[in-house]
């Protein structure tokens, strides 16, 4: 499946995570996701998917494992997270889109404060993205304007336009309404085939992992349990919990 | 299944706007008639009394208008520096550096639980031991350190109705704390805090009869030296009453004003 170049773009080992002392969020789990590769990231509610997601970018801060983006280890202090984040896109089943700035604003804050990139050029590049996730005449909308479809693909928009290496979603289409959630899919399978970006999806979307993942990962209580590509998982699932899991979201 | 994510986040999260003033906003009639209506009662009365019986009202009218200019003053400048006091304290009481954090919750918890006369007095007569600073000064002083408490409550709960999500959206981009704060918390919060801090101004300017006690010659004060020497207490304090009615209705229409346009972007 990948061509000439399988560099790992993320390495993660025996990361770990409690709550509270004492929900066992994520237990020893490690995970490689090379350059270009899609995974697809299912496993029931309180899996620790999420917390898996947002320890990669530090806002969740783990107990103890180390996560590697390329060559570097992330070390946990605050000047190191960021350029860290810099480097990597989240979106969130939210959306979080900042309601009093518009489309267009969304897109150039963090290019223009972070990286210091100059206005009129983040607001080109900005418009080359409202094109990609196909809302080009949204860029003066509010995001109060806006459906939830179209809030989540400004959202992926305003994460690419800070070029990332890998881009984190976090049940991306889950708080849509049944009809929008085609076009954002859409979108991620655009960035998945045409883009070649490096991602880490958690979504129980059958229909995109078969399209665009090379890999999906079954979690259950903060463990890893079953990695194939998605016939295999879907398919012939090798574990009972898997399954059963399966069974219950089909 | 009703998306989540048409929430309104933070649109009525905003339990205090109504707590110390009626506000006149077009969505509630009933009280939007009764300010019509006070107001055109008062301004009539303004008017009217004093052309059908211009002795005395209309030389009780004559004396108060640097009255008036100092209440504007007093009110005006103590507002200012609440409003810089309310916002500083305000982020340092959600700050994560624990020693501002405590000290700025500690002076909005001191501050708060003693009457404002109290702390006029103090800064006055008992601070005035050590530095005697006018009373203009002293006064201006005494209402921003009383109202910047109350501000800084107003920003703090303001900031922090401001959803999760946002914080770690723009954390997730590489921002950091303090430029998530510029750029993403404070510009919703100011549109949150806007009504209930513009109800604070209106409380302020009606506290600010206190000062009247340090011998400052606001419209309270002029008012009462009128009514001693020419023994007309009812048509003083009438007149007296109806400009403060009139200020504050009018200031009240203009905290409507910030109610209806706070949500302007959405939708
Ligand atoms: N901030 C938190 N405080 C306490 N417990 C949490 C927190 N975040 C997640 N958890 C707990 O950790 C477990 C994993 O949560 P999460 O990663 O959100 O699962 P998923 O995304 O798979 O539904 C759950 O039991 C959840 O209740
Ligand atoms: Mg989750």
């Amino acid at each position: 499946m990948k061509t000439d170049q399988t560099k790992t773009k993320l390495r993660i080992e025996q990361l770990s995570k409690t709550f509270n002392n004492e929900v066992n969020a994520l237990q020893n789990v490690s995970l490689e996701v090379e350059t270009k590769e899609v995974v697809v990231i299912v496993g029931p509610s309180g899996s620790g998917k999420s917390t898996l997601l947002r320890s990669i970018n530090a806002l969740e801060i783990p107990d103890s494992g180390s996560i590697y983006l390329g060559d570097e280890l992330i070390h946990m202090d605050p000047k190191h997270i960021r350029l860290v984040r810099e480097r990597i896109g989240m979106v969130f089943q939210q959306f979080n889109l900042f309601p009093h700035l518009t489309a267009l604003q969304n897109i150039i804050l963090a290019p223009t404060r972070v990286k210091h990139i100059r206005k009129s050029q983040a607001e080109e590049r900005a418009h080359d993205l409202l094109r990609t996730v196909g809302l080009t005449d949204k860029a003066k909308s509010y995001p109060g304007q806006l459906s939830g479809g179209q809030k989540q693909r400004i959202a992926i928009a305003r994460a690419l336009a800070m070029d990332p290496e890998v881009m984190l979603f976090d049940e991306p289409t889950s708080a849509l309404d049944p009809e929008m959630i085609k076009e954002v899919l859409d979108v991620m399978v655009h960035l998945a085939k045409n883009e070649g970006m490096t991602m880490i999806v958690v979504s129980h979307e059958m229909g995109f992992a078969r399209a665009a993942a090379d890999r999906v990962i079954f979690m259950d209580k903060g463990q890893i349990i079953e990695t194939a590509p998605p016939q295999e998982l879907f398919n012939n699932p090798k574990e009972e919990r898997t399954k059963r899991f399966l069974n219950h979201i089909l | 299944m009703a998306s989540l994510g048409d929430l309104k986040p933070s649109k009525k999260i905003v339990p205090f706007v109504n707590e110390s003033t009626l506000v006149p906003v077009k969505s509630n009639k009933q009280i939007l008639w009764a300010w019509r209506i006070s107001l055109c009662c008062a301004l009539a009365l303004i008017v009217l009394l004093p052309i059908l019986s211009p002795d005395p009202y209309a030389r009780i009218l004559r004396v108060l208008p640097d009255g008036i200019l100092n209440t504007f003053l007093v009110t005006i400048c103590s507002m200012a520096l609440a409003l810089i006091i309310g916002v500083l304290t305000g982020l340092g009481q959600i700050t994560t550096f624990t020693p501002v954090r405590i000290l700025c919750t500690t002076y909005v918890e001191i501050v708060r639980g003693i009457p404002l006369l109290i702390q006029l007095f103090y800064i006055y007569y008992a601070l005035g031991k050590f530095v005697a600073l006018p009373a203009m000064i002293s006064a201006i002083i005494a209402m921003a350190v009383c109202y910047g408490a109350y501000i800084s409550e107003i920003f703090r709960s303001g900031m922090q109705s401001i959803p999760k999500g946002q914080m770690e959206a723009s954390m997730a981009l590489g921002l950091s704390r303090s430029q998530s704060i510029i750029y993403v918390i404070l510009p919703q919060t100011f549109r949150i805090v806007l009504p209930p801090i513009g109800n604070e101004f209106i409380a302020l300017l009606k506290d600010s009869s206190l000062v009247s006690i340090l011998a400052i010659s606001d419209l309270s004060r002029r008012g009462r030296e009128f009514a001693a020497a020419t023994f007309t207490h009812f048509e003083t304090y009438t007149m007296i009453a109806l400009i403060y009615l009139a200020i504050t209705l009018v200031m009240s229409k203009g905290v409507a004003y910030f109610e209806e346009r706070t949500n302007y972007y959405e939708n």
